[in-house]
């Protein structure tokens, strides 16, 4: 052995000594034993942590040219991305960053709702991603005012103005949340604070502990068997291999594509036709117009469209509010004994679809303009949306334990009520109009009809069968 | 500007609309002709707040125009229901609404008000829009933000 190498292991030693070097290598990637069948949507987790590292790197350099007063905030982006030596490139990353961010987490969260993830033991990881996923969403929303443009100033007013759907104190704490009675310099203010400190910091130390939590209990795996249940006599799972070097080289490739088309963006379609930078978020605030076509941007448009289909403040920001939240519950909403989606009834293959559906359809309509029948078209969806959520322990359960058994009948005869209280309702409206035979109504003859079969389908007409899982993973 | 301001109307021709800020925020001033005037009894139905009961407005302007002078509707550019500012569109300019009277249109969340600032049924937006305390000073100016001295 040569003296330098010698020397490097010496060093290695001497840290070794006096903090937990090498039992956190092995704890965390050389002997942290991941199963052997992790496929596509496995790799966005690390993504999501690399474009993690970019945000907080490519931010660094953004804040040292960045104003944050209402006067200057505009110019200063614009001076950013013409005269500050790639000053363009690094703030076109940041941009096209947020959105990646989206990207990643959507299909990260996605393929736990696919495997069964958030299942136990895993209850406590997926209410830390959770909260991971809220933190990103403050932190985009924070940031998105930052430039101060059209869209930044409105989207923002829109925002803290939804405060004031709390009853008796809303408006004082809309204009507290603001500071002042409109969105201004005292908003750009605050709002620069939280997206450069205070969020970063605790979106850190959350992913810190979403991998802490992971790595005390194990991944799932695309099969959804524990494989912790089969140990060799050297106490490592059979069906088990080294976090590194096999998955270190398996996410540098799922890294190096995923880049591929990053730069293709950042350095091409940076504005991405409209979605990752709003048109009119080129012109700079203006307290006196609000620009003729608004909409957020693409990831936050499923709740938008679910806000702008309720006729009522309060009650859009509730189903807004709760749409997120009630991921929280998905743990114990899933009644079923198998996690992944691979053994699991057409029922919950059947429930996942019609969400998918919901959800991008949402999406889709929260970019377009809201007429009358896309405000329907939302409405439909919405209810879908949270229908998942509702029957969840409905098309889950494989047996009529006595809490599902309640439960399920508490939910058909709730939901048969209010399904014909909104038909009746809804008829008398029309029959007031005179439009009885249109395109509208037979829109809402089917809409409900659809409905009706989802509910009766899926939460009350059999027991979903599940098929047998296997002992080790395939 | 947070104090009251002085506004000349002189130069609003019928059916036009000029917009001012005041308070940091903007106030919509809107000169209706008779046709507007005369669609607006037939939209009590369609309106969530006919009487304007519910909503804000001093009690000068709490009559069927929700004005002082019927021609003039003074009211806050502060959607009722996220604040973003209305668009002003008049009689037929939105194609999708089926005789749309005009009105006011807000771009943020598709809700729709009347020529009176009413606010209709099945949109997000819960009360009417605002009328800011004003009062004339002649014929032709207008003092929003203090009606100190009006009727």
């Amino acid at each position: 052995m040569n003296t330098i190498v010698k020397f490097l292991y010496g060093f290695r030693d001497w840290v070794d000594d006096r903090f937990p070097l090498m039992q956190n290598w092995n704890e965390h990637l050389a002997k942290y034993y991941a199963p052997k069948n992790f496929n596509f949507w496995y790799f966005f987790g690390s993504l999501a942590l690399l474009v993690l590292v970019i945000q907080i790197i490519t931010g660094i350099w953004l804040t040292m040219n960045y104003k944050p007063s209402a006067d200057m905030a505009f110019a200063s982006v614009e001076y950013i991305m013409r005269d500050v030596d790639w000053g363009w490139w690094i703030r076109y990353m940041h941009s096209t960053g947020a959105s990646a961010f989206f990207i990643t987490v959507y299909l990260h969260m996605y393929r736990g709702m696919l495997y069964g993830s958030y299942k136990q033991p895993r209850e406590l990881i997926w209410i830390l991603g959770m909260l991971v996923f809220f933190v990103l969403a403050g932190e985009s929303f924070f940031g998105y005012l930052l430039p101060w443009g059209q869209m930044s100033y409105w989207g923002a007013q829109a925002i803290t103005s939804m405060f004031g759907a709390i009853p008796v104190i809303g408006e004082d704490l809309s204009i507290w949340v603001r500071g002042d009675y409109v969105v201004s310099d005292v908003t750009l203010n605050r709002f620069f604070s939280l997206h450069v400190i205070a969020l970063p910091l605790l979106l850190c130390g959350l992913v810190g502990a979403h991998i802490l939590a992971l790595h005390e209990v194990g991944s799932n795996n695309p099969d959804g068997i524990e494989i912790k249940k089969h140990k060799g006599p050297d106490g490592i799972p059979l069906d088990g291999i080294p976090f590194h070097p096999y998955y270190t080289v398996k996410d540098i490739v799922g890294a190096v594509v995923f880049l591929l088309g990053f730069f293709a963006v950042v350095f091409f379609w940076p504005e991405m036709g409209g979605y990752f930078l709003e048109h009119n978020n080129f012109f700079p605030a203006n307290t006196l117009q609000t620009p003729e076509h608004i909409a957020p941007v693409w990831y936050f448009t499923p709740y938008y469209a679910m806000l702008r289909a309720i006729p009522d403040l309060l009650g859009g920001a509730l189903v807004m509010g709760a749409a997120l939240p009630i991921f929280f519950l998905l743990p114990w909403l899933d009644r079923s004994p198998v996690k992944s989606i691979r053994y699991r009834g057409w029922k919950f293959k059947t429930a996942l679809a019609a969400f998918t559906i919901a959800f991008l359809g949402l999406g889709w309509l929260g970019i377009e303009l809201a007429t009358p029948v896309y405000t329907n078209l939302a409405r439909f969806l919405t209810v879908v949306y949270f229908l998942f959520f509702i029957l969840f322990p409905c098309y889950t359960s494989p047996t009529d334990s006595v809490v599902t058994k309640y439960y399920r009948a508490g939910v058909k005869w709730i939901l048969r009520l209010i399904l014909a209280y909104l038909v009746i309702d809804q008829l008398a409206v029309m029959l007031d109009d005179k439009q009885i035979i249109d395109n509208a109504f037979l829109g809402f003859v089917s809409g409900y009809a659809l409905l009706v079969i989802l509910i009766e389908v899926l939460g009350f007409y059999s027991l979903d069968i599940d098929k047998p899982v296997p002992d080790r993973v395939t | 500007m947070k104090g009251p301001r002085e506004v000349d109307i002189s130069d609003i021709l019928p059916g036009e609309l000029k917009r001012v800020s005041w308070q940091g925020k903007a106030v919509l001033i809107l000169r209706r002709d008779e046709e507007a005037l005369k669609s607006l009894p037939g939209l009590d139905e369609k309106v969530s707040d006919p009487g304007s009961n519910d909503s804000e407005q001093p009690g000068y302007a709490k009559n069927e125009y929700r004005s002082v002078k019927p021609e003039y509707l003074i009211v806050q550019g502060w959607c009722t229901h996220l604040g973003c500012i209305p668009t002003y569109a008049r009689k037929g300019e939105i194609a999708e609404i089926e005789n749309w009277q005009g009105g006011f249109f807000c771009p943020c969340h598709g809700s729709r008000f009347d020529l009176a600032g009413r606010v209709f049924k099945g949109v997000p937006a819960p009360l009417n829009l605002i009328v800011p305390p004003h009062q004339y000073l002649s014929d032709s100016v207008v003092l929003i933000g203090d009606d100190s001295g009006a009727a």
